[in-house]
């Protein structure tokens, strides 16, 4: 027995190949049961969401938002043209590696459009998407520069790209100074999250900031810093900038929000990106935050009658996740109605492109870049004055919107500016040059093949 | 009855040192392995393959490597995650320099280059030892992982501030970028993962591994019979770092396909630990049992509900399966603190003298 011991560790290589082949057993049973296909009767919508892990606080109100417009499309109308939508959420927790796992899972499912609602994840997929002929569509968040429909035909990211967000705050900044020339001499903060996403705007406000005069600060906020920013608001404190935009995401927004109250920062002049303007962004400064605005791509409160029917037909009919009715209405929850409702008019493109009441992937790809939501549309849809008119086309997949600034008036959020323009003629040159980038970082990326639609 | 080895002579001492020693265990290495190379690309689905077996593997590797650093020489490391950074963010300036070179050649490169840093923040492993030294790498960590986000050359200076992954191809077949198919990836993944174990295996049961484990267990007396401490500990930083670099890189170009700088953030690391402390610290074959609980056994807890018609929603299944994780982590090192080799050699000895245990 004694001398077999040594050898027994040592066999150890071998049986590890053994365990692992039950493992994998037992793992395919499970993936194969798991994997179900079934997107012949019906629209297939999946959506990524996290309504678990750290940012679940944004999280769940924007997946509450998704799925409950969607339910309502179904229950009031019967779906889209007649189509019942198959809404399904894949849990990512918006953990990157759970996002690629949750693509693998809906892939083979037939999806007709793809929300990541993950940056990172959104970068996973982006390659993938021309592969699988697969739409996505990053709602206002992922790379910038897929906006140029030529290089990536199968991505859109509607309404508003970061760079449109930063121009749209100098141009705030402008009108509430008295004009662009008055940018001259004054001092701006980007408080970011140290992330890409945090830094995205830095390339606009730099070259903003040359052409204006303007001087740029950077704060930057470690991911694992973003509840303690005290010594990064001394810096602020100590170099007093006149005006400080917020790009921020999660736990760090209603930290920067505290923390500029403490240092009695103004907060007409604090600004943030639309992913700082949650209920819970503000909420925990309370009243001391009255006046900090967000820029917002939705109306924000449940007066529209799009929100009534979803409460109606969904939420008072127990068919909805959220916790109360009152939450129906916050500015995140809203972002998820307008999400599902640009994803719900593409496909109705789609359907009257193709004359088919069924579409897959490709025809709602063709869908998106022959969208057009205008005033009136919108308005038909019971969002009137919602979300600023919308239209796309083969090269432009962003349609640089209009983007809104609601204001924190203690409790909740309203719109306090209806709508700004972004700068375009500075924004398109950036997005032009960095897709050619992208396409030349990515040796052998693909040459769009899709055909344009005619504009109808 | 079938596992025994009477009947079995050993004639030499070559055949008696072998790491197999028992036909029957040779016979099942090599069906897992026809099984591995053959069976499971012909069946086996998209998500299957590019889900839980290329990541099960990759992370098998990055828990070999911790595992020579921790289980063997006993070293505690919390900077696996940066040290897989490095081999990912290596790989890609090496195949933007020379693109001309086959990736698989630079995805093994790029280990040498995460070797050297480990190198690097190995050299206060002779002065700190234990939680002090556990510190100390975390500093690796957090170092390594503000690199990633504050150089943009690291990352071509890309828009994304992420990896983009390009097309490289294998005899012509594309192996890393969105036209590689998951099959060819997975075959790649195999291959490296196979050969890094067999070489690791090599290197534990010869003199390093001997050396890193007379260090483990006592370095005084290890120093006493004429090992020297530095280099031995140094040793175990650069090749536990290699193997780390390999795995990040893997991750990256065959597994991801772009990844931003958060994915070599801190809790892969501690992934990467728990792994080799449940798997069973100081085995080789526990670092592919801990990836399977750690990695596959939530994914297969996920699809459960579903499979059964359970109507319980993502979330709340996310959040069970957090719960049920969790306890069986307990559970497995509350029955066996040595982690779930033990519990597997201890099958096989019952095995071995069924149906007459003692």
């Amino acid at each position: 027995m004694r001398q077999r011991e040594p050898a027994q560790t040592k066999g150890e290589t071998a049986m590890r190949l053994k365990h692992l082949a039950l493992g994998l057993a037992v793992a395919t049973a499970f993936s194969a049961a798991g994997i179900t296909a079934h997107a012949e009767d019906g629209l297939y919508v999946p959506f990524f969401t996290y309504r678990t892990g750290p940012f679940a606080g944004s999280g769940i109100p924007i997946a509450n938002g998704l799925v409950d417009y969607m339910t309502m499309l179904n229950e009031r109308d019967g779906g889209i043209g007649g189509v019942k939508v198959i809404v399904e959420e894949c849990e990512t927790g918006y953990d990157t590696k759970k996002g690629v796992e949750c693509y693998d899972a809906v892939k083979g499912k037939n999806p007709v459009v793809i929300t990541p609602y993950s940056t990172g994840i959104t970068l996973q997929v982006i390659p993938k998407a021309a592969v699988d002929k697969v739409p996505v569509f990053s709602f206002a968040y992922g790379l910038s520069p897929s906006a140029d429909g030529n290089q990536f035909p199968w991505i859109f990211n509607a309404p508003a790209t970061y760079w449109d967000g930063a121009s749209v705050f100098i141009r705030h900044v402008a009108d509430v100074e008295g004009g662009f020339d008055k940018l001259k001499g004054k001092k701006i903060g980007l408080v970011h999250l140290d992330a890409p996403y945090g830094k995205e705007p830095i390339p606009l406000l730099q070259a903003l900031a040359q052409d204006y005069g303007f001087e740029l600060k950077l704060y930057p906020v470690p991911a694992a810093q973003m509840q303690n920013q005290s010594s990064l608001w001394l810096d602020v404190r100590r170099d007093r900038p006149d005006w400080i935009f917020v790009q921020g995401f999660g736990a760090m927004n209603p930290t920067a929000i505290k923390e500029a109250v403490k240092i009695g920062f103004p907060m007409n002049k604090l600004v943030g990106g639309w992913w700082a303007g949650g209920d819970d962004d503000a909420r925990p400064s309370g009243a001391d935050a009255k006046g900090y605005s967000s820029l917002d791509v939705n109306g924000v409160g449940a007066d529209y009658p799009v929100v009534q029917d979803i409460v109606k037909y969904v939420i008072d009919k127990g068919k909805s996740q959220v916790a109360s009715k009152d939450k129906a209405g916050e500015n995140l929850y809203n972002r998820g109605v307008l999400n599902s409702a640009i994803i719900a008019e593409a496909i109705r493109t789609a359907q009257k492109l193709t004359g088919k009441k069924i579409v897959n992937g490709e025809d709602v790809r063709r869908g998106f870049e022959n969208l057009n939501i205008t005033a009136e549309r919108w308005k038909e849809l019971g969002m009137d004055g919602f979300a600023a008119p919308i239209h796309l086309t083969c090269a432009d997949h962003n349609g640089h919107a209009g983007i809104s600034l609601v204001e924190w008036d203690g409790t909740k959020w309203h719109t306090s500016v209806p709508s700004i323009q972004p700068i375009k003629d500075k924004v398109m040159p950036l997005i032009q040059s960095t897709a050619d980038d992208y396409v030349k970082a990515n040796a052998g990326w693909p040459k769009r093949t899709e055909p344009c639609d005619k504009p109808s | 009855m079938l596992y025994r080895e009477a009947g079995q002579y050993k004639s030499s001492y070559a055949a008696d040192m072998a790491i197999f020693p028992i036909l029957q265990d040779r016979i099942g290495v090599a069906v897992i392995l026809l099984v591995a190379f053959i069976g499971l690309p012909l069946v086996a689905n998209n998500f299957l393959l590019n889900s839980v077996l290329i990541p099960f593997l990759i992370f098998a590797l990055a828990a070999i490597g911790l595992n020579l650093l921790t289980g063997y020489t006993g070293l505690l490391s919390l900077g696996t995650a940066g040290f897989m950074g490095v081999g990912a963010y290596a790989c890609l300036k090496l195949t933007t320099y020379f693109p001309q070179v086959n990736i698989v050649v630079w995805i093994l490169a790029s280990g040498f280059f995460s070797a050297a840093v480990g190198f690097l923040f190995g050299l206060p492993s002779l002065r700190i030892k234990g939680f002090y030294l556990a510190v100390a790498t975390l500093a690796a960590q957090f170092f390594l992982e503000w690199c990633f986000i504050r150089i943009p050359w690291l990352y071509n200076n890309s828009a994304s501030g992420a990896i983009d992954v390009p097309l490289r191809t294998l005899f012509g077949i594309p192996i890393t970028g969105p036209t590689a198919t998951p099959v060819t990836r997975y075959l790649v993944v195999l291959s490296i993962v196979v050969v890094m174990t067999v070489a690791a295996s090599n290197l534990v049961h010869g003199r390093i591994g001997r050396m890193w484990m007379a260090v483990r267990d006592m370095d005084l007396a290890a120093e006493l019979i004429g090992i020297r401490l530095l280099r031995v500990k140094l040793l175990a930083f650069a090749v536990s770092s290699f193997y780390c670099g390999v795995a990040g890189a893997m991750m990256v170009f065959l597994w991801y396909g772009g990844a931003e700088a958060d994915v070599f953030a801190i809790d892969q690391s501690f992934l990467i630990l728990f792994m080799v402390i449940i798997g069973g610290l100081g085995t080789l074959i526990g670092s592919f049992f801990g990836a399977a609980l750690i990695y596959i056994l939530p994914i297969a807890l996920r699809a459960l509900p579903n499979a059964f018609g359970l109507p319980i929603r993502p979330a709340a299944a996310e959040q069970l399966t957090f719960v049920i994780v969790g306890a069986l982590i307990i559970v497995f090192l509350v029955l066996e603190p040595n982690g779930l080799a033990r519990l597997w050699q201890i099958a096989k000895q019952k095995l071995r003298v069924w149906p007459f245990p003692y």
